[in-house]
């Protein structure tokens, strides 16, 4: 982002809230396809277009206004109840909100090339939809054309909206006419809203009488601030819907006082229906502003409660609504849904609060991530001198009521809470990288021509930033994979017994600190004797190996596995899960399979919940205190006489579980050790086995174990650069440098090393 | 850092006095970010023989440089009374381990005459003139080119 472009930093911010935007489309439409969408479902996903286009529109992105324009008419269909929300529409809408996403991420520069052709194509079958291809509600009180033989032909189901009460549909409750008062907030003028533009608007609709209000105005001179003195009443003469009216408004909601009432009050027959719900409708309508509820004097007691359930569940914006246009249209608005549908008073709570979990909900501010890491990194650095304090205050031989004691000891918790809640700003929901699953899953089913079905659960699990933005990846391949490989095609699947449609699903959750994520199928699970024999042809495993179902299973896992016999263009490009592994591994995390066949396959990978701290044993070597990953630990162990063996002029190697694995000098390698140190059989030591990124396990010898410890990462490179052997640094306790160890890193050192020292004696 | 040579006749410049190897060394004190005693530093691995290592300062890892190593003046064994100078090279902090500080002096620009071809190959490469200040001498050092390996990574 260019400081200097003013404009440049605007149209980021409009993509950010583009990506909330398509996030919320996104969910919207899952929930329509899974059957538990509403109207207010619709209308948020008509919202989310809406506002896109309306951004779209003033960065001159014309393609993408053209087609979120054409996206947006087809929602407008459905909400309005003018075609029905059946399969069909649905998935026309997923693939709608794909190609939407994809003019997105063109417009962003995020991909090269724009599919125009597809684009076109959805575009196309999007109007067609409209013009006559959707069946038009049953309900709907205008006569519908019957269906004339070409419609019949295709196999459209209409599927029902349940809108609430079904005598509270809105069709039924437009009258002949509206009276509107319509008065503005300062914060409309602020925001750069037109009244007139609006009154124009309105006047669209029909004749319109309007009359302006001027009894608040202040005298000239007594005018000092800026305020809103005047408002309008309008009389609408017209037979519209209301929804035609507050979407007029939609833009200023929250920005003024909007009392819209069937004309001439309520008729004798609708007294206490349907007049007195449009009266709560328009009242709610107007809750973002609870002034005017709570003033007004038609508010009855049931009004109230209402209003006030809706402003109970409401998300309270810290940010103020309608701050720029945009957030205006994003902005959750539960009022909304109610003003829409009108539910009966038992629904109320629940679609206000589905409304603000459905776009996130709670009250937030940008901030920009470097401020955060630097705070963060202040705390680090508190905590640790805290720490030191608390050592140099121990080493004066204090009694322990002393108030220093005391003192620090208040202080040590407060520190620590600081660092809890510091970690807890970065702290993002996993469900950023769980929405954009649906759509691969449906792009992979697509490409496979399998019925996939995409649960996930957890979606809330708190991570780490800079974790959330690295588990796409892995993520996106096991699901690829589980659908690619694990599931059955539709006949495979009959012949199993199984539903037609098979089933992934993605769960996160908190386990012991860490996070775990499960891509579970329920494909026909893995096939160990073709794998064993994949891994044999291979030459990865001997072929007399003696290995348990686990880890055959985990076979799938070394590199160069592959087990697609054809390689597809999903999955299977030589590149397997050992990529996955690898990327989990460098997250600090790992992973593993339980498969059970004919059953399918879960795919469980844990991960620690930051990257700015890490879980690592403390070990010595060479007089030096070093700290060793724990995630690539595998075991430690003490050996016994006849463990270590020596094999050539330098390298020795350590049995493990009947294994002879080469042992690795840690001290000698990394230089520590005084060229005459003893040779590893001449001193006590620890073997630790770890496991380096491409799976292969070594020993690394080390004088002893300290313990474990979380650790704060830092770098070597800010200040100097990066250093063999070492991938970063930590401050211990006691205020000194530990330096952790890249096993990786070591390995080849000690190879290398291996390898001079024969040259040397070979010269 | 702009050249001091290139200073006018008059402009006056404040440079830091230290001891290294037992000479009389300075530097423009607007590269000195503080001086601090000497605290044990974690030796890294793989490393030039004058990289002391990395301590620990209010939570960034610092290098440590023997100045003295060099200069090739031989290493110092450090002990408390030894100082760590912290300068700002480009964008990074770096320690250097020298024997003490002594004093701010302030020079003219014509005061600073050009260092004559006598000293060794490491000093030569690192000094830019040199400041008579009474009976002592005085080199000035230019703190950009004392860490070599961290000048070529960042070109």
């Amino acid at each position: 982002m260019s400081a200097d472009d003013p404009f440049e930093a605007i149209k980021q911010t409009f993509f950010l809230e583009c990506e909330e935007l398509l996030t919320d489309l996104e969910a919207s439409v899952t929930a329509l396809t899974f059957g538990d969408g509403d109207g207010e479902t619709i209308n948020a996903a008509f919202r989310a277009i809406h506002s896109i286009k309306g951004g779209a529109g003033a960065f001159g992105l014309e393609e993408l206004v053209r087609f979120a324009h054409v996206f947006e008419t087809y929602m407008d269909e459905l909400r309005s109840g003018r075609k029905t929300c059946d399969e069909t529409a649905i998935r026309a809408m997923l693939h709608a909100s794909d190609v939407l996403a994809d003019h997105v991420s063109f417009a962003r520069g995020l991909i090269p090339s724009m599919d125009e052709e597809r684009s076109q194509t959805v575009a196309n079958d999007l109007r067609a939809l409209m013009d006559d291809g959707g069946p038009v509600v049953a309900a709907s009180p205008e006569p519908g054309p019957a269906l004339d033989p070409i419609e019949a032909e295709f196999d459209f189901k209409p599927v029902m909206f349940d809108l609430g009460d079904p005598g509270v549909g809105t069709e039924d409750l437009t009258p002949e006419g509206w009276t509107i008062s319509f008065k503005p907030h300062v914060r409309l003028y602020e925001t750069g809203n037109e009244p007139a533009l609006l009154l124009r608007e309105l006047a669209r609709l029909g004749p319109c009488d309007i009359r302006l209000d001027t009894s608040d105005l202040v005298a000239f001179a007594e005018l000092s601030e800026p305020t809103a003195c005047l408002s309008w009443t309008i009389e609408l003469d017209a037979a519209v819907e209301m929804e035609a009216i507050t979407e007029i408004f939609e833009f200023v909601e929250g920005e003024c006082d909007l009392i819209i009432l069937p004309k001439g009050g309520s008729s004798d027959a609708d007294a206490d229906g349907p007049a007195g719900e449009v009266d709560i409708a328009a009242l709610l309508a107007a809750a973002t502003a609870p002034a005017p509820i709570l003033d007004s004097p038609a508010a009855g007691g049931e009004v109230d409660i209402q209003a006030l359930l809706a402003m109970a569940t409401a998300p309270i914006d810290l940010v103020p609504v309608g701050e720029s246009g945009l957030e205006t249209a994003s902005a959750p608005k539960p009022a909304a849904p109610m003003a829409a549908a009108a539910p009966p008073p038992a629904k109320a709570p629940a679609a206000s609060g589905n409304a603000g979990a459905a776009a996130g909900g709670q009250a937030s501010i940008r901030v920009d991530l470097d401020r955060i890491d630097k705070l963060i990194n202040v705390v680090g650095e508190l905590v640790i001198q805290q720490a030191m304090l608390a050592q140099s205050v121990a080493e004066c031989g204090l009694a322990a009521s002393s108030t220093v004691k005391v003192g620090l000891e208040d202080l040590e918790q407060l520190s620590r809470e600081i660092q809890d809640s510091v970690m807890a700003i970065r702290a993002q929901p996993v469900k950023s990288v769980f929405q954009r699953m649906p759509r691969l899953v449906r792009e992979v089913a697509e490409m496979t021509g399998k019925n996939v079905r995409l649960i996930t659960e957890g979606e809330a699990t708190e991570v780490d930033k800079t974790v959330v933005d690295r588990l796409a990846e892995p993520i996106t391949h096991m699901i690829r994979n589980a659908i690619d490989h694990g599931l059955e095609d539709a006949d495979g699947r009959e012949a199993a017994g199984k539903p037609k449609e098979g089933t992934i699903r993605l769960a996160a959750l908190h386990r012991s600190g860490r996070i775990v994520i499960e891509v579970s199928d329920d494909g026909r699970g893995i096939n160990r004797e073709r794998v064993r024999k994949i891994a044999v042809d291979r030459g990865l495993i001997a072929s007399d190996a003696n290995l348990s179902n686990e880890e055959t299973d985990n076979l799938i896992f070394l590199p160069g596995f592959s087990t697609a016999d054809a390689v597809s263009d999903i999955s299977g490009r030589g590149v397997g899960m050992d990529v996955v592994r690898r990327s989990i591994q460098q997250l600090g995390g790992r992973i593993s399979i339980a498969s059970t066949p004919g059953k399918g396959s879960v795919f469980t990978m844990s991960l620690p919940l930051t990257l700015a701290v890490l879980d690592g044993m403390v070990v010595r070597a060479g007089g030096q205190t070093l700290l060793s990953p724990l995630s690539s630990i595998i075991e430690s162990f003490t050996p016994k006489e006849g463990d270590l063996h020596r094999i050539g002029a330098r390298d020795w190697v350590i049995r493990f579980r009947d294994r002879f694995l080469p042992l690795i000098d840690t001290g000698r390698v990394l230089g520590f050790s005084k060229p005459d140190a003893p040779e590893i059989t001449g001193r006590d030591g620890i073997a630790i086995v770890v496991e380096n990124e491409g799976g292969s396990q070594v020993a690394l010898w080390v004088d002893d174990i300290q313990g474990q410890r979380q650790v704060v990462i830092k770098s070597l490179e800010t200040n100097y650069r990066k250093v063999d052997g070492i991938s970063a640094a930590t401050i211990l306790g006691d205020g000194r440098v530990a330096l952790i160890l890249d096993i990786d890193a070591l390995v080849v050192l000690g190879r290398q090393q291996a390898n001079q020292a024969d040259f040397k004696i070979a010269s | 850092m702009s050249d001091p040579l290139t200073h006018s006749e008059d402009a006056q410049q404040e440079l830091m006095a230290f001891m290294a190897g037992g000479q009389e060394f300075c530097v423009d004190i607007m590269a000195i970010r503080e001086i601090r005693g000497w605290t044990a530093a974690t030796p890294l691995p793989k490393t030039p023989g004058y990289m002391k290592g990395v301590i620990n300062l209010r939570g960034t890892i610092l290098p440590i440089l023997d100045l003295s190593a060099r200069l090739g003046l031989g290493m110092c064994e450090p002990s408390g009374r030894n100082v760590i100078m912290v300068v700002q090279i480009a964008n990074r902090s770096v320690g250097l381990l020298v024997d003490s500080v002594s004093e701010i002096i302030m020079v003219k620009a014509n005061e600073i005459q050009a260092a004559p071809s006598v000293a060794g190959d490491e000093m030569k490469a690192l000094i830019i003139g040199i400041i008579p200040v009474g009976q002592r001498l005085l080199s000035l050092l230019d703190v950009n080119l004392v860490l070599p390996e961290v000048e070529v990574e960042a070109a």
